[in-house]
């Protein structure tokens, strides 16, 4: 019967949280709790109506399970470009913001509320996507294994859009516990915890059943990823909650310990989330797209090892002068210098993978966007060490230049790597011999590429002009500046911040098209890439 | 490793393994990333003995500087406050008066209240001190409390309407609306005598019936001619400037229930010598008045 147990399941948990709405200690629990049972209510009606009653054996839609397990694949591809645009859109929403405060609409839809909508739509929801259906993919090709698990993969799919909706609509309502990267209330936090550990259970068993002698270098990212983001949401959420029908809750830490557990956590986001993970995607589809071996073997394990060691003392760079003791400072910052090599090794071996198809670069779109990609990732792995030193951090702390180191690796690195890896992944997955069009991908690449040197270069200036202005004193050692005047002093750069960020949504809805556009099976007429010119006329032969 | 295969591009062997027509070279580490590498940790070590950096069971490593972030903030404050310190006894020893006349001591004064005004003041009188609506303006010549710099002082050192300070200033207008002091037609009169007064488009007939109203009512704080009482914090309502808004609608809002603004005291944060920065600063900026022979 299948579906029958899933939709049972499903059903309960409606009528569970039914009850929760009803028992709810608080309106905030209340409103969310009836979010929760609105959408389960649908799926299980969905479900329902999926049941087939035929014995297992002769189903008429006997699935084939032999070969790879691609459906869920191509459901996390359009998942990831959907919450990519979403994402993207809030934060241009949350720009302008920034730039002219009439945009705040109270209470739902105010830059408090939209900020964490936007980070976690495109950490989590865009880029956890991207990750998830790239590892999917990847894993099973690398050890020519099916996914382990049959519907569990499917599980992790939902579960974590569930998750997304969840943590999305308990900002826009004010629940929050005021970690920044890691927002969501404790019931939320506990759901993640479930798919995760479903996640690593589908990873490791296709690991696991693999027919290669070898683990590829890209499953070791993609673990080393999975298993160390489970353990930093274990540890920063720990939490009491004040009721188990309520969603306030309190930190398992206090003060400065709980300032340095958020950063901890907060910073190997980026280290685990943001950068293993995503290495694990440029170990495939780099090789692949440019069809050369990876440049060095062994590069990838002495950088993959040292990356993984050295980035999870990192965290204390973020709490440079504070109440953090000194030795742990100088800790989080030689850990930050040390990493920079190590980080490096990642775009050394991906940018010299490209050595005898450099040529390609005329032709092939995607292979630029995995360039630019890299070259993105080595200026933000460098500017990261060079802001954790301590003199620096003194000026760039507090100021948009963060923002702009952020964006430059968030923008620049994830999401171009990503955009490559859906565009290689797209024809694959449906079966179309190429693309709808190369050069939508090449007016892509572009506004991308602009939108974000346009954003990074703004706020490098508005940051240390902020910087300057903070800390500029007068002859006799008086304050220059109030903190209005060097917020009103960068008015032009948010507004050219909006604009770069407006630019890079324009390539993503060109993307949709293009992937649109590819699924329907439709082929543009355009002139090939590189060739631009029309082949000269055949002289004729004597 | 020589049974490997060779990639023809480049001549360098790969290490044999292969999944999905992957394959890898065998390339060493590039030697200026293994020692830009061993550079960077280099560096650590050294960085490490010279600051704080191991931690112990109580405390931790204090390296070779002995340099932590708070000793730093404590010499670079120490160091501040050395070089001020003469500046800043004088003022506490001076009056306002002598304060304003010297010429170093005023531009010392001066400077530190601007500062002062840039942190503490700017929030609510906006950053060229040009108020906003509740909020008044401080570079004008119309006060509410007085603009010479004794009354400055008064009101910035002990504030306004604030339940911490027994020195506060204090007054309150009456909710003439809103507890039923005067029926609405009343209100309605006395708004538009109150637009006669500041010379604005009003009601003639009606502003004479409220003329009675006003004198009944009003005049004792906001004085004969509505010209105002520094002594109540009695606003002058003959002019065209004012705190809540100058038309019709906002006139009666305030009669019906009126806002009161409200300012903490500084004196215990900024201390005696800070206030009197600001007291000077302020005094300065366009509206300050001489004080008035007793």
């Amino acid at each position: 019967m299948r579906n029958g147990t899933e939709a049972v399941v499903v059903g309960i948990a409606a009528f569970l949280t039914f009850l929760a709405a009803g028992f709810a200690q608080d309106d905030l629990f209340r409103a969310h709790a009836w979010i929760l049972f609105a959408i389960l209510a649908i799926a299980t009606v969905v479900l329902f109506r999926r049941v087939e009653f035929a014995p297992a054996g002769q189903s008429v839609a006997a699935r084939d399970t032999s070969g790879y397990m691609d459906d869920v694949i191509r459901y996390g591809t359009i998942a990831t470009l959907f919450w990519g645009i979403t994402g993207f859109l809030v934060g241009v929403i949350i720009a302008a913001q920034l730039a002219w405060p009439q945009f705040n609409i109270e209470p739902w839809l105010n830059f408090g509320r939209l900020r964490p909508v936007h980070t976690s739509a495109v950490i989590f929801a865009f880029g956890g996507n991207a990750l998830i259906c790239t590892s999917f993919y990847v894993v099973q090709r690398t050890c020519r294994a099916r996914l382990f698990g049959g519907n569990l993969a499917w599980f992790v799919f939902w579960g974590y859009q569930l998750f997304i909706v969840m943590a999305a609509t308990g900002y826009l309502l004010g629940s929050t516990q005021s970690k920044e990267y890691a927002e969501p209330e404790w019931y939320v936090d506990l759901w993640l915890t479930v798919v995760w550990v479903a996640y690593l259970v589908v990873f490791m068993g296709t690991i696991v059943r693999r027919k290669e002698p070898h683990i590829y270098v890209a499953n070791w990212f993609f673990l080393s990823f999975i298993i160390t983001v489970a353990m930093l949401h274990l540890v920063n959420n720990a939490a009491v909650p004040v009721s188990f029908l309520g969603s306030k809750s309190y930190s398992a830490f206090a003060g400065v310990q709980d300032a340095l557990t958020q950063w901890w956590y907060g910073h190997n986001a980026v280290g685990f989330f943001l950068t293993a993970g995503f290495l694990g995607m440029m170990y495939y589809f780099v090789p692949k797209q440019a069809n050369r071996p990876v440049f060095s073997y062994r590069l990838s394990i002495i950088h993959f090892w040292a990356l993984i060691f050295l980035y999870i003392w990192a965290g204390p760079h973020h709490l440079h002068y504070t109440a953090l003791p000194d030795w742990a400072q100088t800790l989080g910052m030689v850990f930050s210098i040390m990493l920079w090599m190590p980080s490096w090794g990642g775009m050394i071996n991906g940018l010299m993978t490209l050595q005898g198809a450099w040529d390609k670069l005329r032709t092939d779109p995607i292979l630029r966007m995995f360039v630019i990609s890299l070259a993105f990732y080595g200026m933000s792995t460098f500017e990261g060490p060079m802001m954790s030193i301590k003199s620096v951090n003194s000026l760039s702390h507090y100021t948009d230049w963060t923002i702009g180191h952020v964006h430059s690796g968030a923008l620049g690195w994830n999401g171009m790597i990503t955009f490559g890896a859906l565009y290689y992944l797209v024809p694959k997955l449906w079966n179309r011999e190429r693309l709808y069009s190369l050069r939508l991908v090449n007016w892509h690449l572009w506004l991308a590429t602009i939108g974000i040197v346009i954003y990074a270069a703004v706020l490098w200036v508005a940051g240390i002009t902020q910087g300057l202005m903070w800390r500029e004193y007068d002859d006799q050692g008086f304050l220059v500046n109030s903190f209005i005047e060097t917020v009103s002093a960068i008015h032009p750069e948010y507004v050219m911040r909006t604009i770069g960020g407006l630019l890079y949504l324009c390539g993503a809805l060109i993307m949709a098209y293009n992937v649109w556009r590819t699924i329907r099976g439709d082929v543009r007429n355009e002139v090939p890439m590189g060739g631009g010119q029309l082949a000269p006329a055949p002289v004729a032969a004597e | 490793m020589s049974e490997n295969e060779i990639d023809e591009t480049t001549g360098v062997d790969t290490t044999g393994h292969e999944w999905d027509g992957i394959k890898e070279l065998n390339n060493p580490l590039p030697r200026w990333w293994l020692w830009t590498f061993y550079a960077t940790i280099v560096f650590a070590v050294g960085y490490m003995l010279y600051y704080p950096a191991i931690p112990l069971l109580q405390g931790s490593t204090m390296g070779i500087s002995g340099q932590t972030n708070r000793l730093q903030l404590k010499n670079e404050m120490a160091a501040v406050n050395e070089a001020r310190q003469e500046q800043v006894a004088l003022l506490r020893e001076s009056d306002l008066e002598t304060i304003q006349g010297s010429e170093q001591m005023a531009r010392f004064a001066s400077a530190g209240g601007a500062s002062l005004f840039k942190v503490y003041c700017t929030q609510c009188h906006g950053s060229g001190a040009a108020g906003g609506p509740g909020y008044p303006n401080l570079n004008d010549d119309d006060w509410l409390w007085g603009g010479d710099l004794e009354s400055i002082y008064t009101s910035i050192a002990h504030g306004i309407r604030n339940s911490e300070d027994d020195d506060a200033r204090d007054s309150q207008m009456p909710a003439f609306g809103a507890d039923g002091i005067l029926d609405l037609d009343q209100i309605g009169a006395v708004t538009e005598y109150v637009l006669k007064l500041s010379g604005q488009e009003h009601d003639a007939a009606l502003a004479q019936t409220g003329q009675p109203v006003f004198e009944e009512n009003c005049v004792a704080c906001h004085g004969e001619g509505g010209l105002g009482d520094r002594e109540f914090g009695g606003p002058n309502l003959a002019d065209a400037i004012s705190l809540y808004g100058n038309t019709r609608a906002t006139i009666r809002a305030q009669i019906i229930r009126p806002q009161q603004g409200v300012m903490p005291p500084w004196v215990d944060r900024l201390g005696e010598a800070g206030i009197k920065q600001l007291a000077i600063y302020v005094h300065g900026l366009g509206g300050g008045e001489k004080a008035k022979p007793e």
